[in-house]
C-alpha cells in the first residue's frame, strides 16, 4: 500500500532489503548534504562507504541512527519505516515513541568512541541491556563479558576508559553496541582517531564480526585496504549521491567513473 | 488578599527615590574603594617577599570567608572603641570597600594570571620598571578577562548596600522599613524596593555583558 | 574583661548560636541544591514556558539581594496569608537565593558534557530521562563542583543575615552580647573567628574531598 506521496507503508517480499533509503534528502539551510539518495543494503551485507569529506557519508549513518532529522524521502529498516510512521494509510514523520521502538534495531560506533567515563568497560556494556532492555543484571553481565571476550578486552573489564588506549576504548565501544543485539551495525570512521599501530586491533575485531555473525553492517572509512578486504560492496559517495558502487574488486580495481578514479588515485598517493 | 494602595505607593515614591540615590552613591563609593584597594591586594600577593604575600593572602581569605554584615558591625562598633570615630556612612563604606576589595583582588589575580608568561619576559627584556610593566603591559591585558568578574561585583555591591541599614544608613531597605513602621503598611514599600532593585540590577547586568563583549571584540579576543 | 574571661562567661550562647548557624546552613544547602537542579534542568528544557519560568525565578532571585528577599518572605508574605516562622523563613530565603545562582552552575555543568556522550546514550536507545540521570548528570556533577565550593561559602555568609529577622544564630547572639556588654571586639571577634573556621576548615575541605571523590568515581584520580 502506498501513501499519497508514493512511499510504501511497508516493504515486504522475499528480497526486502534490511536497510533502504528511498529518495532521501538532507540539507542544512541552503546546503544540501544528501540529494535524493537511493540505497539498499541486504541482510547480512557488509557495505563500506568511501568518499571525500562533505560528500554526505557520515550523514547517511547519522540519519540511520536518528541523530539527524530527515528532510525528504523515507528510510526503512527491516521493511518498516524508520523516519516515518504509519497514520491510517499515510506516512507521517515519526514521533519520539516510534523512533525509540525502531532505533532498537540499530547500533553505532563513533569516531571518538564516546564511552561513558564514569563507568568501567564492563559497566559501559551492561548499561544498555540493564537500563534500556530491562535485562536482569546477571544476564547483562554474562552477555557483556562474552562480548568483551570477543573483542579481546575481557582482561580490562574493570578499568575506566581513561585507563585505556584509543584502540582498547574503541573495542569496548563495539562490545557495548553489540550488547544491544542490533540488526544493523554502523561504524562511523572508527579508526580515524586512532594511532596507526592500534588500528589493526579494531579492524581485526570488525573482520571477526563479518565472518562469524549475520549482522548487517555499514561502515564509513578511510581505510581503503580494509574496505577492499572485507566488504561485500563499496559505495563511493560524491556530492550527496552515490557516484559509483559495486564489488570491491570492481570498484577499486576498475573504477568506471572519473570522479571515482580521481579520488582513488589521490588517496593512494597520500599513503 | 491583594490590598495594594496606589495612592500610598505614589506618596512614598519620592522618599524611595532619594533613598535609591543614597544607595547608588554608597554602592559607587564602595566600589571605587574596592577597585583601587583590590588592585593593591592583588599585586601585593605577587611580590617576591614571602612574608608579605602570606599575610596578604591570609587576610584576603579571612575577609572573603566571613560575612560582610559581621564586618560592618565590627568596624562600626570596634572603631570608636579604639579611638577611630566613624559615622555610620563611613564605617559602612570602609567595610564594603574592604570586603569587595578582597573579591576584586581575586578577579584581578585571575586576569593577571591569564596574561601569557612571554609578556612578562618581554617587559623585562625592555628593562621596564615594575610600575611600567604593570601599567603599560600587564594590566591592559589583564582587564578583559577580569571585566566579567568586575561587572558582577558592581551589581553585587549594589545589592549588598541594604546591609548598611543595620547601622542606620538611610538606604533603600532602611527607608522602606522606616516607612513601614510609620504607616503600618509594609506591602508597598518592600515590593517597590524589590522592583527598584530589579529595575537597576537587571539592566546593569545586561549592560556589563554588552561592555564585556565590546571590549573583547575591540581587543580582538573573540 | 579579657578575652579568656569573656569566653568563659559567654560560650554557651556562642555555641548555641553556632549550632543554629550550622542548622541553617545545612537546611539551606539541601533546599538550594534541590532548587538549583530543578531550575538548571528547567532552563535547558525544550518547552518555552518551562524555560521562561526558570529564567524568571533565576533573574528575580539574582537581581534582588538576599536581604530584600528575606524581608519580603518574612514581612510581606504574611500579608498574602502565608505566615512562616522565622527559622524556616531564614533558611528558605537563603536556599532560594543560592538555588538561583546554583542553577547557572548546574546548567553550565550539563552543557560542558561532551556532545558525543548524548549521542552515545541515544545510540543505545536510552530515554531522555535515563540519559540525563545515568550519563549526563554524573559527568556534569564533576564539572560543576569547583564553583559550587565558592557558592557554599557564600551560603554560609548568607546565613548571617537571618539574624536580622531575629533568628538566634551566631550573628544574632554576638550582637546581643555586644548590645549588653559593649565588648565589641571580643564578641564580634569571636564570631569572625568561628565563621572563618567553619568556612576554611570545614566547608572548603569538605568540598575538596567531594571533588576528589567524584574524580575517583570517574576513574580520573
Amino acid at each position: 500500500m502506498l501513501d499519497k506521496s508514493g512511499f510504501p507503508i511497508e516493504l515486504s517480499g522475499a528480497n526486502t532489503p534490511m536497510v533502504s533509503f528511498r529518495k532521501v534528502r538532507k540539507s542544512y539551510g541552503s546546503l544540501t548534504v544528501l540529494d535524493d539518495l537511493d540505497l539498499d543494503i541486504n541482510a547480512g551485507e557488509m557495505v563500506s562507504i568511501i568518499g571525500p569529506s562533505g560528500s554526505g557519508k557520515t550523514t547517511v549513518l547519522r540519519m540511520l541512527m536518528t541523530l539527524e532529522q530527515i528532510n525528504g524521502g523515507v528510510i526503512y529498516v527491516d521493511g518498516k519505516p524508520l523516519t516515518h510512521m504509519p497514520k491510517g494509510n499515510q506516512l507521517v514523520l515519526a514521533n519520539e515513541r516510534h523512533l525509540r521502538s525502531r532505533r532498537a534495531d540499530i547500533g553505532m560506533c563513533f569516531q571518538h568512541f564516546n564511552l561513558f567515563p564514569h563507568m568501567t568497560a564492563l559497566e559501559n556494556c551492561m548499561e544498555g541491556p540493564v537500563q534500556v532492555l530491562g535485562l536482569p543484571k546477571a544476564e547483562a553481565r554474562d552477555r557483556s563479558e562474552e562480548l568483551l571476550e570477543l573483542v579481546g578486552m575481557i582482561a580490562k573489564k574493570d578499568q575506566h576508559p581513561s585507563r585505556l588506549s584509543g584502540g582498547q576504548q574503541q573495542r569496548v565501544a563495539i562490545a557495548r553496541a553489540l550488547a544491544m543485539r542490533p540488526k544493523v551495525m554502523l561504524f562511523d570512521e572508527v579508526t580515524s582517531a586512532l594511532d596507526p599501530e592500534v588500528i589493526g586491533e579494531v579492524t581485526n575485531v570488525i573482520r571477526g564480526l563479518v565472518s562469524e555473525h549475520n549482522l548487517t553492517m555499514l561502515m564509513v572509512t578511510h581505510q581503503m585496504g580494509f574496505a577492499r578486504d572485507i566488504s561485500d560492496r563499496v559505495c563511493f559517495f560524491y556530492g550527496g549521491k552515490i557516484e559509483e558502487q559495486g564489488h570491491p574488486s570492481e570498484l577499486f580495481g576498475t573504477p568506471q567513473r572519473q570522479r571515482t578514479q580521481q579520488f582513488l588515485s589521490a588517496v593512494s598517493e597520500a599513503v | 488578599m491583594f490590598d495594594w494602595k496606589w495612592d500610598f505607593a505614589w506618596e512614598i515614591l519620592p522618599r524611595l527615590i532619594t533613598a535609591t540615590g543614597n544607595t547608588l552613591l554608597a554602592a559607587g563609593a564602595g566600589y571605587a574603594i574596592a577597585l583601587v584597594l583590590g588592585l593593591f591586594l592583588a599585586i601585593a600577593q605577587r611580590t617576591p617577599y614571602r612574608g608579605v604575600t602570606f599575610v596578604v593572602r591570609e587576610l584576603v581569605e579571612f575577609i572573603r570567608s566571613t560575612p560582610l554584615l559581621l564586618q560592618i558591625f565590627f568596624i562600626f562598633y570596634v572603631g570608636p572603641q579604639i579611638g577611630i570615630r566613624l559615622s555610620p556612612w563611613m564605617s559602612g563604606m570602609m567595610a564594603i570597600g574592604l570586603h569587595y576589595a578582597c573579591y576584586l583582588s581575586e578577579v584581578y589575580r585571575g586576569g593577571i594570571d591569564s596574561v601569557p608568561k612571554g609578556q612578562w619576559e618581554a617587559a623585562i627584556a625592555l628593562n621596564m620598571t615594575a610600575v611600567q610593566k604593570y601599567r603599560r603591559v600587564i594590566i591592559p591585558q589583564a582587564i578583559p578577562s577580569a571585566l566579567a568578574g568586575m561587572g558582577n561585583y558592581l551589581v553585587g555591591i549594589f545589592k549588598d548596600t541594604p546591609m548598611l541599614s543595620v547601622i542606620g544608613v538611610a538606604e533603600l531597605i532602611h527607608t522602606a522599613n522606616a516607612i513601614g513602621s510609620e504607616h503600618y503598611r509594609f506591602l508597598e514599600p518592600f515590593t517597590m524596593v524589590g522592583i527598584i532593585f530589579l529595575a537597576i540590577s537587571l539592566p546593569a547586568a545586561g549592560l556589563i555583558r554588552l561592555v564585556e563583549g565590546r571590549v573583547r571584540r575591540k581587543l580582538g579576543l573573540n | 574583661m579579657n578575652f579568656f574571661d569573656f569566653v568563659l562567661q559567654y560560650w554557651p550562647r556562642v555555641v548555641s548560636g553556632t549550632g543554629v548557624t550550622v542548622a541553617q546552613f545545612i537546611l539551606a544547602t539541601i533546599l538550594g541544591v534541590a532548587i538549583a537542579l530543578s531550575m538548571g534542568l528547567m532552563k535547558l528544557s525544550s518547552s518555552k514556558l518551562v524555560r521562561a519560568s526558570a529564567i524568571t525565578y533565576i533573574e528575580i532571585f539574582r537581581g534582588t539581594s538576599l536581604l530584600v528577599q528575606l524581608y519580603w518572605i518574612f514581612f510581606v508574605l504574611p500579608l498574602f496569608g502565608v505566615t512562616i516562622d522565622k527559622f524556616t523563613a531564614g533558611y528558605v530565603a537563603v536556599g532560594m537565593n543560592i538555588g538561583a545562582y546554583g542553577a547557572e552552575l548546574v546548567r553550565g555543568g550539563i552543557l560542558s558534557v561532551a556532545k558525543g556522550q548524548w549521542e552515545a546514550a541515544l545510540a543505545i536507545n536510552m530515554t531522555p530521562a535515563q540519559r540525563m540521570r545515568r550519563i549526563i548528570l554524573p559527568q556534569a556533577l564533576v564539572n560543576m563542583l569547583p564553583p559550587w565550593g565558592n557558592l557554599m561559602i557564600e551560603l554560609l555568609k548568607g546565613t548571617a543575615l537571618v539574624s536580622l529577622i531575629s533568628v538566634a544564630d551566631l550573628m544574632f547572639e554576638t550582637k546581643q552580647i555586644n548590645s549588653s556588654t559593649f565588648l565589641s571586639a571580643q564578641a564580634f571577634g569571636i564570631a569572625l573567628a568561628i565563621y572563618y573556621v567553619l568556612a576554611r576548615f570545614m566547608v572548603t575541605p569538605f568540598m575538596r574531598w567531594l571533588e576528589d571523590y567524584m574524580a575517583r568515581k570517574m576513574g580520573r584520580a
